[in-house]
C-alpha cells in the first residue's frame, strides 16, 4: 500500500480507494465541449518523496502522478468492479501458473517509441533485481526465479556488502514476440491478473535503461493519457494531454497542474477562494460539524474507499494470547459512536474483515465487530483477564490521536481496564518497533488494498509469514485454507475458500477492524463533470469543464 | 575590550541617590526610615511592594493557581479523564461550565487539572533558563575577553539547534516509548530540555544589559572604593541589569506552556492521562470552527496565569528599581 | 574595531565545526530506522535498504560519515536527500523564500512591538498598556496554527481581501499576513522589553535634562530615550531572525510557502543527517552574523561600550 506523507493530513492511512465519484454539479450533460478541449485544471497533490519511477514509489504523492502518467496491462474501473484489459489484449492461463499476455499493437510511449512486450519484462526484471533497490520489488515475488535475483546482506547494518544475486533476470519471464510474453509463477495464483493493474507492473520505455533511475524519475516517460511537462520541487508538477493516446480513457481537457501542498488547510482555503479545482480530501477542520458541506454545497463529493482502520494485537505478547480477551476488547469498542463523534459520520463502522468494496469480500462477516457491552464483560470475566495498564499505541505524526483515544476510552468504560492511548513520535520509530515485534499493547494499523481482491486482505495480514502480519498471528487452518484459495483455478473458487479462512480469523480476533474509510473531496465551479478512480484519486480523463 | 577610561557621555543612571525632586511621592521616606534601622535593597523593595495593590492582586491570583495546581479536587469534583463519547462536543452548560471536548470529557475539570503540569513545567523551566542564562550572561558580560568569546560561542552553538531536533533527541533518549518514567520524571525531562534549548536568549539579553551597565559611574566608583568582583556583581550589577530578563522571563512562562504542548503533540512530552493547558488547546485547534469555546477557556486560563506572573514581575521590578522609588 | 571584527570572524570557524558536528550527531541519535516507515505498513525490501545504506554510508561509523560530509561540503557539495534531491538546489530555492518571510516578520514585529513598547512605556498602566499586554499574551497562548488559520480564513476566504496562500513569486503584499502570524510569537517580548527599557530610562537624569532644556518631546523620545533603550530590544531582534527562519514550519505550511521549515522537520524525523546539517548550518551562520551585528550595534548605540 502507499503511505500518505502529508504531515497533518486527515487521512494518514493513505490514499483512499474510491467506489464512485458521483456528485459533481447538477448538470448531467457534462460540460461545454469548447471549454473542455483547451481547458486546464489545478488539482492538489503532495511532493513525491522520490523520483517518479513506478517500481520505486510507495507513497500517495508520487503514486498519483504515476497513475496519471502510465496505463498498465489492466485497469481498475472507477466503479470498483472487476479489472479490465487496458494495454493487454488478452491474459490467458489454463492452470493459474503460466500466463500468456498479449498486448495491443501500436501503443506509444510519450517519447514516440512503441510499447512492446520487452518493455514489460525488462521493467519487471529491473524492479525485482535486489541491487536496484526498488521499493516495490516484493510485488514480483510471485514470479518464478524471484529468490535468485535477491541477495541478503549477511550482517544487516554491518560493513559487509550483500553479494550479487545468483541471477540477473527472473526465469519466469519470457518474451515470445514483440507483442506477446509469458509469465510463469512459482505457484498457482488465481489473483495474479488482478495484481497487474498495480503501478509496479507498468512498462518502462527503452530510454529508462539508458539513464539512471534518478534522471528518468525527474523527467518520466510513461504510456498514459497525459505526459510529463515539468516539475518544480514543492511547487507544482505540470502535465499535458498525450495526443497519440489511443486507449479508452483519452483526456478531454488539455492541461493538468498538480499543485504540491504542505497543508490540507491551505489547499482547502485555495479551493474555496477559487485557486484550486480539486481537492481529494478536505481537512479535519472543515469536516468537524460537517462545515465542508455548507462551504462547498453541490461541489462536495462524499465517497467511500476500500481501506480500513484496524487495531492489531501483538500476538507475541503473552498478555494477548487468550482469544476470549481479544474478542472482549473488540466487542467493547463502540464503533458507531466513534465514527459518529470523532469522524462526524464521515467514516463507517467496520463490520467485516475485508473491506466490503473489495471483490470477493463478504459484508458483515466480522462478528467480533459489533458493540456488545454485556457480551464483552461476560467474555472478559471468562478470559485470562488483564493486569495493569493497557496502552493503545499510534504514531503521533499523523492525526490518529482522537480515534485511538476514543477506542481506549471505550474499552476502559466497558471492561474497566485501565486503558489509555499513547503516541509514538514518528511513523519510522513506530514501524521499527512493530517490525521488531516489540509492541507491548494493541497498536494502530491500517490497510488499503493494493489491488481489488479479497486475497489482498488475507494473505499479507493473517497468513504466517505475510508481508504485513506484524502481530505474528498464526493459525495452521487459516494458512492451509489461504494457500488452497490462492492456488484455486479461478477467482470464484478462491473467494469461497478465502471466506472459509476469514471465518476462522473471526473466531481468533487477531486484530480489531474499527472503521471503513470515507473520503470527502471538493471541486471548483469550473469543473462540470468528474469521477474518482477506485483509489479515490481524481480521474483526470473524466474531467469536463 | 571595553575602555574603563571612557567617560560617560550621557549620564549613567545614578543609583543610590535619593535626590529626586518631584519624583515619586515617597521621596522623604527612605531618609526617615534610615534613622530607625538601616535596610538593604531587599528590605526597601519589600516595604515598597507591600503598598502596591498590583502586587497583592497578582499574588492572590498566583496563589489561586498554585492551590489549583496542588489540590485540583478543591475546584471540581469531575474526573478530567472520564470521557463518554455520547456527550462529545456538548456546549457549555450549568452541568459542565466549559462544555465537553471531543472525547466527552469535562473541559472545566481538564482545565483545572491542567494547571499543575502547565504551571510546574513552565515555571521551573523559566527559573532554570533565567538562572543558567543569567549566570552565563553575567559572567560573559562582566569578564569580557576570552571568557565572553567562549561563552558566547557556546551559546551560538546551542542557538543553532532546531528546537524540534533537540527536543526529540533529548526526550526520546530518556523518555522514549516503552520507558516507564513516572509523571514527575517526565516533567523533569521536559523542563530540562526546555532549559537546555532556550538559555542562550537570556544569556544574550543579560550580557547586553551588563555591557551597558558595567561602565556606569557607580560601578566605576564602587571599584575605585575597592569593592570586589562578587560585591560589584551582586550589589550593583545584578539589581540594575535584572529588569529586561525579569520581563522576558515572565512572558516566557506563556511560551513554555505552549512549548510543553508541542512536545506532547510530537509524542515525546507528557503522556495521557496527564493533561496540561497546552495539550487541551492543541486538541481543540482542529475544532475551531465548531467549538471555539474549547480553545477559549484554557487559553483564557493561560493568559490569566501569565498575566499574574507578568504583573508580579512588574511590581517586583519596580520595587527593586531605585530610580522608580 | 578592525581587530575585533577579524577575531570574531575567526571564531566562526570552531563554532561552525562544533555546531555541524553536534547537529550531525543529534540527527544520528534520533531513534528509529530511517527505512522502517518508508514503505507503508510493511517492511521495506532488503534490497532497497541495502542500496540506501550503502549510498548514504549509513553502515559507517559516525565520524566517518561526518568526515565525508565535511569533505564534500568544502567542495561546495551539500549532498542529496534520501529522495535524491540536490540539497544545493533546495538551499538555492527554499532559503530565499524563508529569508523573505522571516525579514517581513521581523519588520512587522519590530514596528508593532517597538511602537507598542514606546507608547506603553511612556504611559504606563493605562488602558492601552493593559490592552497591548493582554492581546499580545493571547497571541502567545494560542497555537500558531490557530492564529494563521483564523487570519487565512477570515481575510482570505470570508472577506477575500488577500489570497489565502502565497504564490511562488512571493510578492511582498502576500507576505504581510504570514509575516504577522510568524512575528506574532515574539511581539509580546519586544513590546514588553521595550516598554520596560523606555520607562526605566524615562526617569533618568539625561531625559529630565533634555526636557528641562526645552527640547520637543518628539526629539527627546526619538533621539535620547529610544537610542538608550534599544540595547535589549536589538539583542532580542537580533536573535530572532534566526529563530523566525528556523521556526516557520507551521506558518510556511499554512500559507503554502516553499521554505526550509518543512524540509528540516521531515529530514529530522527521517534521520537525514546531511540534509538537516546542510540546511541548519546556514541558519547557524545567520545567527552568528546577526549576533556579531548586534554586538557592533551596541557600540553604536551606547558609546560606553567599546571593542578594541
Amino acid at each position: 500500500m502507499r503511505v500518505s506523507k502529508r504531515t497533518s493530513g486527515a487521512v494518514a492511512l493513505g490514499a483512499a480507494v474510491a467506489l464512485i465519484a458521483s456528485g459533481c454539479s447538477g448538470s448531467d450533460d457534462g460540460g461545454d465541449a469548447g471549454n473542455t478541449a483547451d481547458g486546464a485544471i489545478v488539482i492538489d497533490g503532495t511532493q513525491p518523496e522520490v523520483p517518479l519511477v513506478p517500481a520505486n514509489t510507495t507513497e500517495t504523492g508520487g503514486g498519483a502522478i504515476i497513475d496519471y502518467l502510465w496505463t498498465g496491462l489492466v485497469e481498475y474501473p472507477n466503479n470498483g468492479g472487476a479489472p479490465q484489459n487496458a494495454v493487454a489484449e488478452s491474459i490467458e492461463t489454463t492452470d493459474s501458473k503460466v500466463y500468456t499476455i498479449k498486448i495491443k499493437k501500436g501503443l506509444k510511449f510519450h517519447d514516440g517509441s512503441e510499447v512492446k512486450a520487452a518493455n514489460f519484462t525488462k521493467a519487471w526484471n529491473w524492479a525485482a533485481y535486489s541491487p536496484n533497490g526498488a521499493q516495490n520489488s516484493s510485488f514480483f515475488a510471485d514470479i518464478q526465479g524471484f529468490a535468485d535475483v535477491q541477495s541478503e546482506d549477511p550482517d544487516a547494518d554491518g560493513p559487509q556488502k550483500a553479494p550479487p544475486p545468483k541471477a540477473k533476470e527472473l526465469t519466469g519471464l519470457k518474451v515470445v514476440d514483440d507483442y506477446t510474453f509469458e509469465v510463469t509463477l512459482a505457484a498457482p495464483t488465481a489473483v495474479f491478473p488482478t495484481k497487474l493493474g498495480y503501478s509496479a507492473f507498468v512498462p518502462l520505455p527503452d530510454v529508462f535503461f539508458t539513464q539512471t533511475p534518478e534522471e528518468f524519475g525527474k523527467k518520466p516517460v510513461g504510456n498514459g493519457p497525459v505526459k510529463f511537462v515539468s516539475w518544480e520541487d514543492d511547487v507544482s508538477i505540470k502535465l499535458t494531454r498525450f495526443d497519440d493516446y489511443t486507449l479508452r480513457d483519452k483526456m478531454k481537457i488539455k492541461d493538468v497542474d498538480v499543485k504540491l501542498y504542505q497543508e490540507d488547510t491551505a489547499a482547502y482555503n485555495d479551493l474555496l477562494a477559487g485557486n484550486l479545482d480539486f481537492q481529494q480530501q478536505v481537512p479535519v477542520s472543515a469536516l468537524a460539524g460537517d462545515k465542508w458541506k455548507n462551504d462547498l454545497g453541490e461541489r462536495a463529493i462524499q465517497s467511500t474507499t476500500p481501506s480500513t482502520g484496524i487495531i492489531a494485537f501483538p500476538m507475541y505478547d503473552a498478555k494477548f494470547k487468550d482469544p476470549k480477551l481479544r474478542k472482549a476488547i473488540s466487542l467493547a469498542v463502540n464503533r458507531q459512536e466513534i465514527t459518529d463523534k470523532i469522524f462526524f459520520g464521515n467514516r463507517t463502522p467496520a463490520d467485516s474483515w475485508a473491506n466490503p468494496l473489495t471483490p470477493g469480500a463478504v459484508a458483515g462477516n466480522c462478528t467480533a465487530c459489533q458493540f456488545n457491552a454485556d457480551e464483552a464483560k461476560r467474555l472478559f470475566a471468562e478470559s485470562s483477564g488483564y493486569q495493569g495498564e493497557m496502552v493503545f499505541y499510534y504514531n503521533a505524526d499523523a492525526s490518529h490521536k482522537d480515534w485511538m483515544e476514543a477506542v481506549a476510552q471505550s474499552v476502559k468504560n466497558v471492561l474497566g481496564i485501565n486503558a489509555r492511548a499513547e503516541g509514538i513520535p514518528t511513523f519510522a520509530v513506530f514501524r521499527q518497533q512493530i517490525n521488531a515485534h516489540k509492541m507491548t499493547g494493541p497498536y494502530r494499523a491500517g490497510w488499503q488494498q493494493d489491488y481489488p481482491d479479497v486475497e489482498n486482505w488475507v494473505n499479507p495480514l493473517y497468513v504466517k509469514g505475510g508481508s504485513s502480519n506484524d502481530g505474528l498471528y498464526s493459525n495452521p487452518q487459516v494458512d492451509t485454507l489461504a494457500k488452497e484459495a490462492s492456488g484455486a483455478a479461478n477467482l470464484d473458487e478462491a473467494h469461497a475458500k478465502f471466506a472459509e479462512a476469514v471465518k476462522i480469523i473471526d473466531a481468533d480476533v487477531p486484530s480489531i477492524p474499527v472503521y471503513f474509510q470515507g473520503q470527502q473531496s471538493g471541486h471548483s465551479d469550473k469543473i462540470k463533470k468528474v469521477e474518482l478512480t477506485n483509489v479515490g484519486e481524481i480521474d483526470i480523463t473524466s474531467v469536463e469543464l | 575590550m571595553s575602555d574603563p577610561t571612557a567617560a560617560a557621555i550621557v549620564g549613567a543612571p545614578p543609583s543610590h541617590q535619593p535626590t529626586e525632586i518631584g519624583g515619586p511621592t515617597d521621596a522623604g521616606q527612605p531618609a526617615h526610615a534610615k534613622q530607625e534601622k538601616p535596610r538593604g535593597l531587599l528590605g526597601d523593595a519589600w516595604r515598597d511592594l507591600r503598598r502596591k495593590p498590583l502586587f497583592w492582586i497578582s499574588a492572590v491570583f498566583i496563589l489561586i493557581f498554585v492551590v489549583m495546581a496542588a489540590f485540583p479536587s478543591l475546584f471540581t469534583s469531575a474526573d478530567p479523564t472520564a470521557g463518554e463519547l455520547s456527550r462529545s462536543l456538548e456546549k457549555p452548560s450549568g452541568h459542565a461550565w466549559f462544555g465537553y471536548d471531543i472525547q466527552g470529557r469535562d473541559v472545566y475539570a481538564r482545565t483545572i487539572y491542567g494547571a499543575n503540569a502547565s504551571i510546574v513545567v513552565a515555571l521551573l523551566s523559566v527559573l532554570g533558563t533565567l538562572l543558567i542564562g543569567g549566570t552565563m550572561g553575567m559572567i560573559a558580560g562582566f569578564r569580557g575577553g576570552w571568557v565572553d568569546a567562549l561563552l558566547s560561542r557556546i551559546a551560538d552553538v546551542f542557538f543553532g539547534l532546531p528546537f524540534v531536533l533537540g527536543a526529540i533527541v533529548i526526550l526520546t533518549t530518556f523518555n522514549g516509548s516503552g520507558t516507564s518514567n513516572s509523571e514527575w520524571e517526565v516533567k523533569g525531562l521536559v523542563i530540562a530540555s526546555l532549559v537546555v534549548l532556550s538559555w542562550p536568549v537570556v544569556m544574550r539579553l543579560m550580557r547586553s544589559s551588563v555591557l551597558a551597565t558595567k561602565e556606569a559611574d557607580y560601578i566605576v566608583a564602587a571599584r575605585a572604593l575597592g569593592a570586589g568582583n562578587g560585591r560589584i556583581i551582586l550589589k550593583h550589577l545584578l539589581p540594575n541589569t535584572l529588569a529586561p530578563i525579569l520581563v522576558y522571563g515572565t512572558i516566557m512562562v506563556g511560551s513554555f506552556i505552549g512549548a510543553e504542548a508541542t512536545l506532547s503533540f510530537l509524542g515525546v512530552g507528557l503522556k495521557s492521562p496527564v493533561v496540561s493547558w497546552g495539550i487541551i488547546i492543541n486538541e481543540a485547534q482542529d475544532l475551531i470552527r465548531v467549538a471555539p469555546y474549547l480553545l477559549f477557556f484554557p487559553a483564557a486560563f493561560l493568559v490569566a496565569a501569565v498575566l499574574s506572573f507578568v504583573m508580579l514581575g512588574e511590581a517586583v521590578r519596580e520595587a527593586l528599581d531605585p530610580k522608580l522609588r | 574595531m578592525g581587530r575585533y571584527l577579524l577575531r570574531r570572524l575567526l571564531q566562526l570557524v570552531p563554532v561552525f565545526i562544533g555546531t555541524t558536528f553536534l547537529i550531525y550527531w543529534l540527527v544520528w541519535a534520533v531513534p528509529g530506522d530511517p527505512f522502517a516507515g518508508k514503505c507503508g505498513e510493511r517492511p521495506c525490501p532488503p534490497g532497497f535498504v541495502a542500496m540506501m545504506t550503502e549510498k548514504f554510508q549509513l553502515d559507517q561509523p559516525l565520524y566517518v560519515q561526518y568526515a565525508t560530509y565535511m569533505k564534500n561540503l568544502f567542495q561546495g557539495d551539500f549532498g542529496t536527500t534520501f529522495g535524491n534531491r540536490s540539497i544545493n538546489e533546495i538551499i538555492a530555492t527554499a532559503y530565499p523564500n524563508t529569508l523573505k518571510l522571516a525579514v517581513v516578520a521581523l519588520a512587522i514585529e519590530a514596528i508593532i512591538g517597538l511602537t507598542a513598547g514606546v507608547v506603553t512605556g511612556l504611559r504606563r498602566n493605562g488602558f492601552l498598556d493593559n490592552l497591548v499586554l493582554i492581546s499580545t499574551l493571547f497571541l502567545i497562548a494560542l497555537p500558531i496554527f490557530v492564529i494563521g488559520f483564523v487570519l487565512q480564513w477570515v481575510l482570505g476566504v470570508q472577506l477575500n481581501i488577500v489570497e489565502p496562500t502565497v504564490s511562488s513569486e512571493m510578492r511582498l503584499s502576500e507576505l504581510i499576513v504570514p509575516g504577522f502570524v510568524l512575528g506574532s510569537i515574539s511581539m509580546a517580548y519586544i513590546a514588553r522589553v521595550a516598554r520596560t527599557s523606555i520607562s526605566e530610562n524615562r526617569r533618568s537624569d539625561y531625559v529630565r535634562t533634555a526636557i528641562a532644556k526645552g527640547l520637543p518631546m518628539r526629539r527627546v523620545v526619538g533621539v535620547h530615550l529610544l537610542r538608550n533603550s534599544l540595547i535589549p530590544v536589538v539583542t532580542l531582534l537580533g536573535t530572532d531572525l534566526g529563530a523566525l527562519m528556523g521556526g516557520a514550519i507551521v506558518t510556511e505550511g499554512i500559507f503554502q510557502i516553499n521554505g526550509i521549515g518543512r524540509i528540516v522537520y521531515r529530514s529530522i524525523v527521517t534521520k537525514e543527517s546531511a540534509t538537516v546539517v546542510s540546511i541548519v548550518v546556514i541558519l547557524v551562520l545567520v545567527y552568528l552574523l546577526m549576533n556579531l551585528l548586534v554586538d557592533l550595534l551596541y557600540a553604536a548605540l551606547d558609546p560606553r561600550i567599546r571593542y578594541e
